[in-house]
């Protein structure tokens, strides 16, 4: 895994693992072993807290207690809640997900690629994203709403905005980094421009565009929570606005659990993916 | 030192500047493609761009409601600042610390910062401190996340060296712990810069007096095009200056940094 043998770049001076031969050391945390029991009595002590401050408050609009909102959770599975259940908001928000981070990433990342190889398209393009990648993406909330209303459409254009930087720069960063060797022996054995662009670049830059989609997926999950705090009736932010609305605690908590949950799923499942294309290059260092 | 392509580079991106400028004027105005309804034209941009400048809208004039979000950020980003470095620096200097804390953190980091507005308005109300208290939140976790790397980087020649020669206490951490991992705590900064913004256009989308975000929401209710414009444009550029502005900063405390 670690060994740099495969990588044709230039000899360096091999860096000492820091973790290695001083791990004995201990003079910051790092360097110790973690105690799994203190985590545990951390997590225990902030579930009691928790538990322990939801009784004393005991105001439904206030704070409810762990297992409150466990059987909440476990509740709203099977019974519907603003018009549907959990599962039929996970699917709701799920389906704003995968348009808004898809289409970020069909257009997104071919655009990186090429603003990375053609460096007239770059200069072409360059301002005109700068200035898009500082609008944040929930300033488009107005636009979103005027252009394709608050059911579908709204809330994928946000989302599509949250995404697509990463992307672009992610594919641009991955195509700018191509081995200049590379480029040279695929140009002497004759290769033209679009060969070369297909054939070398695009497949040295997969390591870094895997990358880019991971961070893409959060930045768009991000950003579906904002569009549907805003512009939605229906999806996983949504509950957590009617629970606002109706003053009642356990379901904010129980949205903001089931959000937390996809999301790491999501990070899970982009990380291995990440880690399946890098052992199939056959670079897992890089 | 200009050499020809890329001073052509050059031309080029200011080709295409100028060439979005004119498409905006045809597109909207003589070819007629996109309505009014939909997008302002740039003599609409300028005159909502004046009309909120000089005079008033959503309950103030632009000054008003850039400082109202500004301030707000400048307190929600401080706060962020102190918690985020505090307890990163706590996490990564005591195991104890970290063992203890860092499952708790690992619950809470999932959460997306915007999916705290709503337990927020639940506790503190429509008022500032539910925007500082989710800016507080949102924007340390990764300041924590970059200061533990950051230290955890540190070369540990460096750190014996700095122990040997007797750097303890306050010393050790002013002198050599925070300077080792000021790089990465630089890139923490931006991240929790960003979020800040993002947070207060989103809580004020969602109730507030005054601020950017509330004429974002004004000029979505009155469908007024040339004002959301306006609205966008100030908010990429307060993104803009105030993250020239922790770049200018970078550069003071961080001058080995090649950036």
């Amino acid at each position: 895994m670690k060994s740099n043998a495969a990588s044709p770049r230039v000899a360096q001076p091999v860096p000492r693992d820091p973790h290695k031969p001083r791990k004995a050391v201990g003079m910051i945390a790092a360097d110790r072993p973690p105690r799994r029991w203190i985590g545990a009595l951390g997590v225990a002590s902030f579930v009691l807290v928790w538990h322990l401050l939801a009784l004393r408050i005991d105001s439904a609009s206030t704070l409810a207690t762990p297992v409150a909102v466990l059987l909440a959770f476990v509740s709203m599975l099977h019974e519907p809640f603003a018009g549907s259940t959990l599962g039929f908001h996970l699917l709701a928000s799920l389906r704003r997900f995968g348009s808004g981070f898809g289409l970020a990433v069909l257009l997104g990342i071919p655009l990186g690629v090429a603003m990375g190889w053609f460096r007239t398209l770059d200069a072409a393009v360059k301002p005109a994203f700068d200035l898009l990648r500082f609008i944040a993406p929930i300033a488009w909330v107005p636009f979103a709403v005027l252009w394709f209303g608050t059911g579908f459409g709204g809330p994928v254009l946000i989302i599509f905005t949250g995404a697509f930087p990463a992307c672009v720069i992610g594919a641009y960063g991955g195509a700018k980094l191509v081995d200049g060797r590379l480029l040279e022996a695929a140009r002497m054995l004759g290769a033209r421009s679009g060969r070369i662009l297909l054939e070398v670049v695009v497949p040295s830059a997969m390591p870094a565009i895997v990358a880019a989609l991971r961070v893409a997926a959060g930045n768009a999950w991000q950003s579906l929570v904002g569009a549907e705090l805003i512009v939605a009736t229906s999806g996983l932010a949504y509950i957590m606005v009617r629970g606002q609305m109706n003053r009642t605690i356990v379901i904010v908590l129980v949205g903001m659990l089931a959000i937390g949950l996809v999301g790491l799923v999501l990070e899970w499942l982009f990380r291995h993916f990440e880690r399946y294309v890098k052992r199939r290059l056959g670079s897992a260092a890089a | 030192m200009t050499s020809a392509p890329a001073f052509r580079l050059r031309l080029i991106s200011l080709a295409s500047c100028a060439l979005l400028l004119v498409l905006w004027w045809v597109a909207t105005g003589p070819a007629g493609w996109v309505e009014a309804t939909r997008f302002p034209d740039p003599a609409t941009f300028l005159e909502s761009l004046k009309q909120i400048a000089l005079g008033n809208y959503a309950g103030g004039d632009l000054a008003k409601h850039v400082m109202t979000s500004s301030w707000l950020v400048a307190r929600g980003f401080a706060l962020a600042v102190v918690i985020g470095i505090g307890l990163g620096l706590a996490m990564s200097l005591s195991a104890f610390c970290r063992d203890f804390l860092g499952p708790i953190f690992n619950f809470v980091r999932p959460v997306p910062p915007l999916a705290w507005i709503p337990l927020a308005l639940l506790w503190f109300g429509l008022g500032d401190a539910s925007k500082l208290f989710v800016m507080a939140l949102a924007a340390s976790i990764p300041l924590v996340i970059n200061t533990m790397t950051g230290v955890e980087q540190i070369d540990r020649t460096l750190l014996e060296a700095a122990r040997v020669s007797g750097a303890r206490g306050f010393n050790w951490l002013r002198h050599v712990i925070l300077p080792g991992a000021l790089p990465h705590i630089m890139i923490g900064l931006r991240l929790s810069l960003q979020t800040s913004w993002t947070v207060i256009v989103a809580a004020e989308l969602l109730g507030a007096i005054w601020g950017v975000g509330k004429v974002l929401t004004a000029a979505k209710d009155d469908v007024y095009p040339g004002m959301i414009v306006v609205g966008m444009a100030t908010v990429a550029v307060l993104g803009i200056v105030s993250s020239l502005l922790l770049g200018l900063a970078e550069r003071r405390m961080v001058p080995w940094s090649k950036r």
